[in-house]
């Protein structure tokens, strides 16, 4: 009865695994030829996923018959919140890879299946309960990463993206599992629940040496300050869709996984962790705007944004309230919006031979020769600006009024300042495209695909969205409560 | 006692090789040292009760993965005249690490002797169920109450398989020459050479 309570728990999982494993067959024996079918077919099998995890989501699905396999992972709202994020994003850059690979001869059908093995690590970092759950999550996302990074072998930067991602992430790997093992060397379980009652009653040195490394290696992978170091190479280096991918899938799953480490296993020694998140934050959010001040190529911009942004998700999770883990979450659903978005405009950016453009001399005056993604690229840059009426704005308000709610009003004070830095460089983005004389470099075809998921983003962050906000509001409430009910 | 003075000779050692692992310059003798801090950690989890553990590092990690490194770091550098003197060069350190794996041996022999080792943690509250071995205490959970962690830890696996293949297989039809008798049959002499008959004193012009 238990096993079959448990699989019933993880059957998104095991859609994603077994059509992962089918999958490869296909690649096998279909080779190259099969490359668009599996992609649809992987693409399908994310929203199954997809539409399974949406039920216990909208329900709040929260306590203990959402613990299965014995409290190693957890169901709950929480985790399906950040599911719903990550299969989308993952079936996003499904969508606009095919495209981009096949214009390089070096679309195989192993691409998607690595995508789908990548998603489904990342969904089993964000239902975790236990270290060691925690761990093959988190290699299985990575190690699908780093192949995912140097996918264009050929190619000088992207090998040299895979090779750094790869040195760096095992660094990180090992520090974590040092961390672990402090862990549970000195509480005496892997389990968040166990670690948290042990913890409860002070921290010994030990178990602090354990806590910092692990924060320390979650701060790797989800580049926040001061391990961001890696994240301008191998975003620039790696494939354009598979930067999309880095920079939604696995930054939500880390995130969510962070939130719930904290928040669960160091529950009990708020403190402890505390004001390394709210230093990551501070750090994150200064560091990335001023970083991408003098950037010229827009894929290293997008990193250093998504460096910011981080910071921005993290003073949700400093606030150590439900308040502001539903923050962190509605930041999270726009943060992907928008770089999704961001990053499917950057795609589209072709000249005449379908070579991608990736600086901004090339999009000088874009909004005369291409007024449509001008103005989609406005949006978002505002959005991610934080300007308002878009949503972007609405993300920074939720986390800014969680850390004023939990009197942290000196960080919120910092984050808006740095945010107002930051507006700076997006704001170029407009100047270059609106003001500056066209160059009229970008001629790519359109690929109605793209436009699609770029109208799908731009609608998402939308004035229009502010309708959603109330019923969102809610969702991100009920998961973040799902995540204070203890089992 | 005496495992107090046991543990103290395989942490001492495991430390020092692993310590060497990273200071030593050749990769050959990086591996040696490498061989003998895993058996000098076998040597402790055995201390520590945990005799399947053991087994694993040495039969695993000391049998089959260090081995393969050795292969690989050897095989980097494909010059025999050199790798002859690099075995001539070698032999010393290699006879030393077999030495201390002996005496570590002899060691345990010799305190397997003076009765069962039962350390654990200090107060032994981490000591292994009675009556049953750790290996089926394991077996037993890998498969119930880690089936979930085990098949996951399977894909990882299977994920590192497929990228290593994604990343080196390359289609080799295209570099690869391929004899196609059709066509050499189909080939007749006047596709392939030409008579010319040039005035004397003139070329041919190609």
């Amino acid at each position: 009865m238990e096993y079959l309570h448990s699989l019933s728990l993880v059957v998104p999982e095991l859609i994603l695994t077994v059509s992962g494993l089918i999958m490869v067959l296909f690649a096998a024996w279909g080779g190259a030829a099969a490359s668009r079918a599996v992609s649809i077919a992987c693409c399908v099998a994310l929203g199954g996923a997809f539409a399974l995890v949406a039920p216990s989501v909208c329900a709040g699905a929260s306590g203990l018959e959402t613990i299965a396999f014995f409290g190693q992972v957890r169901a709950d709202a929480f985790a399906g919140f950040a599911k719903l994020l990550i299969y989308a994003a993952a079936g996003a850059a499904l969508v606009v890879s095919s495209a981009y690979f096949e214009k390089r001869g070096a679309m195989r059908p192993e691409f998607p299946v690595l995508i789908l093995f990548s998603a489904l690590g990342a969904s089993v970092m964000v239902s975790a309960t236990d270290l060691i759950a925690l761990y093959i999550g988190l290699e299985l996302q990575s190690l699908a990463a780093y192949v995912l990074a140097a996918y264009l072998r050929d190619d000088d930067k992207s090998a040299e993206a895979g090779l750094k991602y790869f040195v760096l992430g095992a660094l990180a790997s090992g520090i974590l599992l040092f961390g672990i093992s402090l862990i549970y060397g000195f509480t005496g379980s892997t389990a968040f629940d166990a670690i948290n009652v042990a913890m409860a009653d002070g921290l010994s040195g030990g178990e602090l040496f354990g806590l910092v490394f692990v924060l320390s290696a979650m701060a790797f992978k989800i580049s926040a300050v001061p391990f961001h170091m890696w994240t301008p190479d191998v975003y620039e280096g790696a494939p354009t869709p598979v930067t999309m991918f880095f920079a939604s899938a696995p930054k939500v799953a880390a995130v969510a996984l962070l939130a719930r480490l904290s928040l669960e296993a160091f529950g009990s020694q708020t403190a402890a962790w505390q004001q390394i998140v709210t230093f990551a934050a501070l750090a994150s959010i200064v560091v990335g705007a001023l970083g991408a001040i003098g950037q010229e190529n827009l894929k290293r911009l997008l990193a250093y944004s998504s460096i910011n942004n981080v910071g921005f998700i993290l003073i949700g999770l400093a606030t150590a309230s439900a308040a502001g883990a539903a923050s962190m979450l509605l930041y999270l659903l726009f943060y992907v919006a928008m770089t999704v978005g961001s990053f499917v405009g950057l795609l589209l950016l072709r000249d005449a031979d379908g070579n991608q453009l990736e600086t901004f001399g090339d999009i000088k005056g874009l909004s005369t020769t291409r007024p449509a993604l001008a103005w989609c690229l406005l949006a978002i840059m505002f959005s991610l600006a934080g300007i308002p009426p878009l949503m972007g704005f609405y993300a920074k308000l939720v986390v800014f009024q969680a850390a004023v709610e939990a009197d942290l009003l000196p960080l919120a004070a910092i984050g808006i300042a740095a945010s107002v830095i930051g507006a700076f460089y997006y704001l170029k983005f407009i100047k270059v495209m609106f003001f500056d004389e066209p160059v009229d470099r970008v001629q790519g075809k359109a690929d109605t695909w793209h436009w699609v998921l770029l109208a799908l983003s731009v609608l998402v962050i939308s004035p229009l969205a502010w309708l959603a906000t109330g019923w969102l509001g809610n969702l991100a409430d009920l998961a973040a409560a799902s995540l204070f009910i203890a089992g | 006692m005496i495992q107090v003075l046991a543990f103290y000779l395989f942490a001492c050692l495991a430390v020092l090789s692993g310590a060497l692992v990273v200071l030593s310059r050749n990769p050959v003798h990086s591996v040696l040292w490498l061989i003998l801090a895993f058996f000098n950690a076998a040597g402790l989890m055995v201390l520590a009760g945990a005799e399947f553990i053991a087994m694993l590092l040495v039969i695993v990690y000391v049998g089959a993965v260090a081995v393969l490194f050795l292969f690989v770091v050897m095989m980097l550098n494909i010059d025999f005249a050199e790798l002859r003197a690099g075995f001539i060069k070698n032999a010393p350190l290699g006879a030393l690490v077999a030495v201390v794996l002996l005496v570590e041996l002899l060691v345990v022999v010799i305190l397997g002797q003076a009765g069962p080792v039962t350390l654990g943690t200090p107060d032994g509250s981490a000591a292994p169920l009675l009556g049953e071995g750790n290996t089926e205490n394991i077996g037993a959970l890998l498969y119930t109450r880690y089936i979930f962690l085990f098949e996951l830890a399977g894909i990882v696996l299977l994920v590192s398989l497929i990228g290593a293949v994604v990343l080196t297989h390359r289609e080799s039809r295209a570099i690869r020459a391929h004899q196609n008798i059709a066509r050499q049959n189909a080939r007749r002499p006047e596709d392939a050479t030409e008579l010319k008959q040039p005035e004397s004193g003139k070329g041919v012009s190609l």
